[in-house]
C-alpha cells in the first residue's frame, strides 16, 4: 500500500511538472495559433539563468525571481524580434522557423555557460525528507514541485477566467481580426501572452534542474511529453492541459511501477525484462493515439472561429 | 604563349592536387558533440588534441589532418556520417565512438570500405564476439569487463541481495549481465529504463525502498548519472543503501555530484593516480590546458593516438600497406596512460582493473583515487567467440 501511495506521489508529481511546461505551450498554441517548438529553449534558459543568478546573488528565492523575470523579457524580444513575422504564415512555417531557434539557443548557451552545464544546488530547507503518511517519506523538493504545479494552475484559472486580460485573451483566442476591429491592441496581448508562456517555461526548467541537471537540449525531449499533454488536453484549453498532464504523469509512473512486474507474471524474465521497459516507455503514446482515434479534438476542446 | 603556359601551370597544379592530399594521415573523428552528452565527446576530443600535439601532429613522417563529425549520440546519424567521411573525405582511420548503439551502426561501413576503426570508449560484446573484424581496434575495454570487475568487488564486500539499474539499450544490457556472470549473491530487482531521455527515478527509487536490498548497482554515464546521483540523494535512501556505480563518476560529473560523491567507489582500467611516465605527462599537461582533471575517456582518447601512431610509423607513411600496418597495431608496441599493454585475438586490450573511491584532496580536488587491483590481465569473456587469429 504504501508502495502505491508513493507512485502515485511520484506520478503527480511528474504530472504538475508536465503541467508547467504544456501550460505555457498550450496558452501561445491555442491563443496565438503559433507552433513554438522553441518552447523547450525558454525551459533551458530559465534553468541556466537560475543556475547562475542563484550563485551571483547568493540567494535561492531572489535568482529565481531574477531568472523568470530575465526569461519573461527574453520572450518579449523573442516575440517582437523574431516571432512576430511568423504569424501570417502556416503551422509547418513556424515549426522550421522556431526549430531554427532550438538550434540558436543551444549554440548560444554552448557559447555563453559552456558544454559541461550546470547544477542549481537546492537551498538546505528544501533537502531531506517529509512523512507524508504514516510510513511514506517523501523528498521535500518534490514536494514543493506539486505545490508548484497546484499554485501555477490556480493563477492561470484566475488569470484566464477573471481578469480582464484573461478576457481579452479569451476573445483573442476564438476571433483575432474582431477584437482588432474593437480597438484592442492585439500585437501588445500577444507579446504579453508570450511573456507569461516564456515564464512558465522558465519556472518548469528551474523546478525540474534540481532533479535533472541543467544542460544543453534539457528541453526537447521533455517538450515531447509536453505536446503529448496538449494533444490529449485539447489544443488551447489550460485546464486540459492539467487534466492531461496528471494522466500522462501517472500513466507514465505506473506503466514503469507495474508493467515489468506484471509481464513476469506472463512470460519469461528474460522475455519480461526486454518488453517491460519497452512496453512502458510506449504507454503514453499509445494512449496519446488512442485519444487521436475516439477523441482527436482533445478533452476539453477549445471553440475557436479559426479551427 | 603565356596563355598556354598559364594553362599548363594551371593543369600542373590540378596535378599536384591529388599527390598533396596523399602527403596526410586523415582522420575522421566520429563522437557526440550536441545534446546532453555533448560534455563528453568534448572532453574525448581534448584527450586526442592533446595527444597531437605531444607529437606535433605528425605521424611517420606526415602532417594528420582530422575530420570532426557529430553522431548527434544517434546510432542512423553516426552511420551517416561514417559513410561521409569514409567516400568524401576519404579519411584512412576512423575513431572517437563513445556509444555502444552509434558504434555497432557505424562498423559495418567501416569494415566494407577496409578503413581501420579505432573504438576510443564503447565496447560492445557482439564486436569483441562474432562480429570481430580485422578492421577494428579498441583502445578502451569491452563493456562486460568493467562491470564484472565491479560484481567481483561486491562479493568481497559481502553483499547478498542487489538491485541492479540500467538504461535499455546495448551497453546497459551488457554492463549488467557482467554484473551477474561474477555477483554471487542474489539480484532482488531489475530495471532497465528509457534511454537517453528518462528523466526521472523516482518510480524506480520507490520500488528499491519496496525490495530493501543490501546494495544498489546501476550504470548511468554522463549527464543521466549526474540526475541519478541528485536523486538518489534527495530520495533519502543514501545512507541507506550502499549505490555502486560503473563509468558514473569522473572528473565530468564529480563537480555536478559534489560533496555527497565522497566515498562512493568505482571500478575502471584508468585511475588518474596510475603511476606511469606517461600518465603523469597526460594528467598534468591536461590539468595545465583545461583546469581540471582530465577522465577516463580523455585517456583512452589520448592513447588512441599513440595506437594510430604506431601503425603509420610502422609503414613510414605509406598508407596503402594496410596489412602492415593491422600487424603493428596488433604488437601494441607503444606506451599508454595505462602502462604497456597487450591485444588479445580480438583486437581488444588484456588490461588491468582498478577500485577507485572518490577522495577530497589536500588541494581541495574531488577527484577519484586508486584503492586497489580487482583484476590483473583481465581479457573480455567474449574474446573466444571471435574466429579471428593470429
Amino acid at each position: 500500500m504504501t508502495f502505491f501511495l508513493e507512485q502515485l506521489l511520484n506520478g503527480v508529481q511528474l504530472g504538475l511538472l508536465l503541467f508547467l511546461l504544456a501550460a505555457g505551450l498550450t496558452l501561445v498554441f491555442g491563443i496565438m495559433d503559433l507552433v513554438n517548438l522553441a518552447h523547450g529553449s525558454l525551459y533551458m534558459v530559465g534553468a541556466y539563468l537560475a543556475a547562475s543568478l542563484t550563485v551571483m546573488l547568493k540567494s535561492f528565492v531572489l535568482g529565481v525571481i531574477a531568472a523568470l523575470a530575465g526569461t519573461a523579457l527574453l520572450g518579449i524580444a523573442l516575440e517582437m524580434l523574431a516571432l512576430r513575422r511568423l504569424y501570417p504564415r502556416d503551422h509547418l512555417d513556424h515549426v522550421l522557423g522556431t526549430f531554427g531557434l532550438i538550434l540558436f539557443f543551444n549554440e548560444a548557451v554552448r557559447l555563453i555557460w559552456g558544454a559541461a552545464g550546470m547544477t542549481l544546488a537546492v537551498p538546505p530547507y528544501l533537502n531531506g525528507l517529509v512523512e507524508v503518511l504514516p510510513g511514506v517519506a517523501y523528498p521535500i523538493y518534490r514536494l514543493a514541485i506539486i505545490i508548484a504545479g497546484v499554485l501555477v494552475a490556480l493563477f492561470l484559472y484566475v488569470l484566464v477566467q477573471h481578469t480582464r486580460v484573461g478576457m481579452l485573451i479569451r476573445a483573442g483566442a476564438s476571433n483575432r481580426e474582431m477584437i482588432g476591429a474593437l480597438g484592442v491592441n492585439i500585437n501588445r496581448l500577444y507579446t504579453i501572452v508570450f511573456s507569461v508562456g516564456a515564464a512558465l517555461a522558465a519556472l518548469a526548467g528551474i523546478m525540474a534542474a534540481p532533479i535533472l541537471t541543467v544542460q544543453i537540449g534539457m528541453g526537447e525531449n521533455i517538450l515531447i511529453l509536453a505536446f503529448v499533454v496538449i494533444v490529449i488536453g485539447g489544443i488551447g484549453s489550460v485546464r486540459g492541459a492539467l487534466v492531461a498532464a496528471l494522466l500522462i504523469g501517472l500513466i507514465d509512473t505506473m506503466g514503469r511501477a507495474y508493467l515489468p512486474d506484471l509481464l513476469r507474471l506472463i512470460f519469461t524474465a528474460r522475455a519480461a525484462s526486454v518488453t517491460g521497459p519497452a512496453l512502458s516507455s510506449m504507454m503514453i503514446y499509445l494512449v496519446m493515439a488512442a485519444f487521436l482515434i475516439v477523441r482527436p479534438e482533445g478533452l476539453f476542446p477549445v471553440p475557436s472561429a479559426r479551427r | 604563349m603565356l596563355k598556354r603556359t598559364l594553362l599548363s601551370a594551371a593543369a600542373l597544379l590540378v596535378l599536384a592536387l591529388p599527390a598533396q592530399a596523399q602527403q596526410k594521415v586523415k582522420i575522421g573523428y566520429v563522437n557526440t558533440f550536441s545534446g546532453p552528452t555533448a560534455m563528453i565527446g568534448e572532453d574525448e576530443r581534448w584527450g586526442f588534441e592533446l595527444a597531437l600535439d605531444h607529437i606535433g601532429r605528425k605521424m611517420g613522417g606526415l602532417d594528420v589532418e582530422v575530420v570532426f563529425a557529430d553522431d548527434q549520440m544517434k546510432p542512423d546519424v553516426g552511420k551517416q556520417v561514417t559513410e561521409k567521411l569514409i567516400q568524401s573525405d576519404k579519411v584512412h582511420f576512423l575513431t572517437g565512438y563513445n556509444w555502444s548503439n552509434v558504434l555497432l551502426a557505424s562498423l559495418k561501413p567501416a569494415v566494407d570500405s577496409q578503413t581501420f576503426l579505432i573504438s576510443g570508449n564503447a565496447g560492445p560484446s557482439p564486436i569483441a564476439g562474432e562480429l570481430c573484424s580485422p578492421w577494428f581496434f579498441s583502445a578502451s575495454w569491452q563493456n562486460d569487463q568493467t562491470a564484472m570487475a565491479m560484481g567481483e568487488a561486491m562479493n568481497k564486500k559481502g553483499i547478498k541481495k542487489l538491485f541492479v539499474l540500467a538504461p535499455n539499450y546495448a551497453a546497459g544490457k551488457d554492463m549488467a549481465s557482467g554484473v551477474k556472470r561474477t555477483f554471487k549473491g542474489e539480484i532482488v530487482g531489475e530495471e532497465y529504463t528509457r534511454w537517453p531521455d528518462h528523466v526521472d527515478f523516482s518510480a524506480e527509487f520507490s520500488k528499491v525502498r519496496a525490495a530493501n536490498p543490501d546494495a544498489v548497482w546501476m550504470f548511468y554515464p554522463g549527464a543521466p548519472g549526474i540526475q541519478f546521483f541528485l536523486q538518489y540523494n534527495q530520495s533519502g535512501l543514501k545512507g541507506k543503501v550502499p549505490l555502486y556505480s560503473i563509468y558514473a563518476l569522473e572528473a565530468l560529473t564529480l563537480p555536478h555530484i559534489g560533496e555527497a560523491a565522497i566515498g562512493f567507489q568505482s571500478p575502471q582500467t584508468w585511475v588518474p593516480d596510475l603511476d606511469n611516465a606517461m600518465n603523469k605527462k597526460f594528467v598534468a599537461d591536461f590539468r595545465k590546458r583545461h583546469n581540471r582533471y582530465p577522465t577516463y575517456y580523455s585517456a583512452q582518447a589520448y592513447d588512441s593516438v599513440f595506437l594510430i601512431k604506431s601503425a603509420v610509423d610502422a609503414v613510414k607513411g605509406d598508407l596503402t600497406k594496410k596489412d602492415a600496418m593491422r600487424d603493428a597495431m596488433r604488437k601494441a608496441d607503444f606506451d599508454t596512460t595505462r602502462g604497456r599493454l597487450k591485444y588479445g585475438n580480438n583486437h581488444f586490450f588484456i588490461q588491468n582493473f582498478y577500485l577507485q573511491e572518490v577522495i577530497k584532496d589536500g588541494e581541495g580536488n574531488i577527484r577519484m583515487k586508486l584503492l586497489e587491483t580487482i583484476y590483473k590481465d583481465h581479457q573480455d569473456p567474449h574474446h573466444d567467440k571471435c574466429p579471428m587469429k593470429w
